[in-house]
Parts: C-alpha cells; structure tokens; sequence
C-alpha cells in the first residue's frame, strides 16, 4: 500500500487537475455561447444564398453550358478533401470524429482507384492525418492568431479552392466538419461542394426571375462566392461543436477527478486508522509483556 | 395602399439590417444604378462597389458595399454582402484605409480586367466620399 505521504500527494495533485478542468469548463462554456451566437446569426446568409442559386440552377436554360463549378468538369477522377479540425486539443472526440469520418471516406475513394488530394484546416487535423496520408495532403493550413471564425479566414480557403479547381487540380471537392446540434451531440458531416449538389431540394418556386446582366454571369460570379460561405458555415459550425464538445469533456473530466479525490481521500484515511491501530497494538503489547 | 416594402441585408457574420418601411432601394447594381420600388418584378442581379441608398419613413441611410447580390422577390428585397459599411459610422481614418486599401489594389498589375475594374470602381467611390 502507498504510504500516507504519496497518498497525500496525489490528493493533492488529483484536486488540482481538477481545478484546472474545472476551470476550462467555464471558459468553454463561455467561448459557446458566443460560438453557437455568431452560428445562428450567420445562418440566414448561407440560406439566402442557397436559395439564390437554388433559383438560378433552376432557371438556366442551356444545362451544358453551364458552369463549370455547378455541374462539374464531367469527371470524378481526382478528389480534393477539405478536412475542417480545431487548433486545439482537450476538446474530446471533436477532431477524431472527424478524421475518422473524413478517413472512412479515404478510404472509399482508393478503393475505387481515383485519385486523392487533402487540404486540412486547424493542425490537429494535420496532426491525425500526416502519418497515414502524409504523401496527399497538398496544403495545410491554420488560422491560430484568428479568434473567432471570420468570413476573411474563409474567404482565403475558397479561393484557394477555386484557384485549383479553374487550374484541374481536381474534379469533386467534399469538406468534412461538425455539425453543432446541442452540447452534446456534435454530426461529423461531409459536404461535397464542387459540383454544388442540389439533388433531393426541389424548389416549388416557379417565380420567374429577371436577371441583370444574364444568368450564366450571376451564376459564374456567385458561385465561387457560395463555395466561400459554405466554407464559412462549416468554420462557424466548428468552432461551436469545438467549444461544445470540449466543455462536455471537461465537464466528464470535472467529475472523474471528484470521484477520484473520494477515492483517494477514503484510502487514505483508512491507511492512517490502520497505523494507528498498528501503533496502538504495538504500545499495548509493549505494556503487557512487562 | 402603402407604398412600402422590407428590406434585409444580410453579411456572413449576421442579419446586418431590417427594415419593413423602406419606400425605395438604391442599389449599384453592376450594369448602373438601379431603384426598387414596391412591386418591381423579381430580379436578381449583383453588385459592384457603391452606395446603397435606403429611403424611408424614418430617414434616409446610406451604406457603402464593395460586392453583393441582390434579390427581390414579393416586395421583399434581400442584399447579401460580404463587406458593408454606415456612412454614418464612417469616418475620415476608416475612410483613408479602405480608399488605401482599393489603390494598392487596383496598382496591382497581375490582376484580371474584372478584378481591375471592381478595384478603379472602388477608388472612384471611395474618393467621391470625401
């Protein structure tokens, strides 16, 4: 048995731990709020801007013509991954649920024999990542000085996105992240955005719209922008689920530690009622054998 | 009848502006200024750098965007933008970074004519300002 010293010890570095995840709770808590705040403000945005499009995709006439970036170049050979992780750790299963939906869709592309290419945002991502799919991952990048998720970090991505798209690096884009649903339950979601799907969202619409100047130039002017706030929702959504989970972890991590200082603190007692009896038993027999 | 109808505008961060008695629109629509009035026909276009212009019941407002798309549809105008600004709010400073900002852009000589011309349109705008 540990001895009454080490016991008293670990109490006491048991508590402090404690505090700490104690502690990181309540700014978690703090930063979601907000987080889950800025994700409902930005919603109407994205959902204007599907509508938009929904409206334009459905009044184009000439299907072919099309731009490239809504009906795809007409080939699935290269895929291009966008996975969407935190900088941070100690947030739970937050990054893990992701690469491992991220990695079971990998793993599906090669199977099928086409080509793969993967751009990780937040370097936990990278982290996971690099040892397995080191050779496809082209780029990888992090927004740690950035505070809260903002429309130019994502803004950067898109571009790049499309920068590689209009130069054939690949033919269908996929971006993985969370989906914030409460604290608790956070969807690991994978989101093809190029070509821009819109099977299953029928619009019953029939409105006709005037166009100025015509649709095919809207279109090709509104689309880049669209994979640039789809990639906004997903930060937003992120950044919630990050701060959501990693408050549920803390909060696990919270009780754990209780339990264990009351673990630790009944053995302890117990090991000093024993060297007390010990000590008693030892003195009496002492005084009996005089 | 009222003669008036709701506008939003929205940006990624959040709904920027709503206001249900706006009596007419000016946006700078890319092909030239255009003004909505109630039950214009729906449309969709977008913008280039300019002012909107909203004049209502409760006063005139006056925003400066740099892009955007516009749809108006059942007497109900949505702008989407990514950057917009109050000219009540903006003052001189603000005003000298942003007109900065749009000349280095538009002295930049790897750029497209469309990236070229939305960066000369901000100029303009930006210098009518003072």
């Amino acid at each position: 048995m540990a001895s009454l010293d080490d016991l008293k010890k670990r109490i006491a570095s048991v508590k402090s731990t404690q505090k700490i995840t104690k502690a990181m709770k309540m700014v978690a808590a703090a930063k979601l709020r907000r987080a889950q705040e800025s994700a409902e403000k930005g919603r109407p945005y994205s959902e204007k801007m599907n509508n938009i499009i929904l409206n334009l995709s459905n009044g184009i006439s000439d299907k072919e013509n099309a731009p490239k970036l809504l009906s795809g170049t007409g080939q699935e050979k290269t895929y291009l991954c966008v996975v969407m992780t935190s900088d941070r750790g100690l947030c739970g299963g937050f990054n893990s649920n992701i690469i491992k939906k991220a990695k079971s869709y990998f793993a599906k592309i090669l199977d099928e024999g086409k080509e793969l290419k993967i751009i990780t945002v937040g370097s936990k991502g990278n982290d996971q990542l690099k040892r397995v799919y080191g050779d496809k991952i082209i780029e990888n990048i992090s927004f740690k000085e950035s505070k809260n998720a903002n429309y130019f970090d994502a803004d950067k991505v898109g571009k790049m996105v499309i920068e590689k798209f209009e130069a054939g690096e690949f033919d269908v884009c996929t971006i993985f992240y969370n989906q914030f649903k409460n604290v608790i339950t956070q969807i690991p979601q994978a989101q093809q955005i190029i070509p821009l799907n819109n099977e299953g969202e029928e619009n019953s619409s029939e409105e006709s719209y005037e166009f100025e100047p015509d649709e095919d130039e809207i279109l090709s002017n509104l689309l880049p922008k669209n994979i640039s706030t789809q990639i906004f929702k997903a930060m937003l959504e992120n950044s919630a689920s990050e701060q959501g989970s990693r408050m549920s972890a803390m909060d696990n991590a919270t009780r754990n530690a209780g339990e264990m200082v009351d673990k630790l603190t009944i053995e302890y007692n117990r090991s000093r009622q024993a060297a007390i009896t010990k000590e008693l038993i030892e003195i009496i027999s002492g005084a009996e054998s005089l | 009848m009222s003669e008036e109808f709701k506008v939003e505008i929205v940006n990624p961060e959040k709904s920027f502006l709503v206001k249900d008695d706006v009596s007419e629109v000016v946006v700078p629509a890319f092909e030239g200024e255009m003004g909505i009035l109630k039950d214009h026909i729906s449309i969709i276009s977008f913008l280039k750098p300019g002012i909107i212009k909203i004049l209502s019941k409760s006063g005139d407002e006056n925003y400066y965007v740099e892009d955007g798309i516009v749809e108006f549809k059942n007497n109900n105008l949505s702008i989407l933008t990514s950057t917009i600004f109050n000219l009540a709010d903006m003052d001189k400073s603000k005003q000298q970074d942003l007109l900065k900002q749009a000349e280095e852009e538009a002295n930049k000589t790897d750029i497209n004519d469309q990236s070229k011309y939305l960066a000369d349109q901000k100029v303009e705008v930006l210098k009518t300002l003072n």
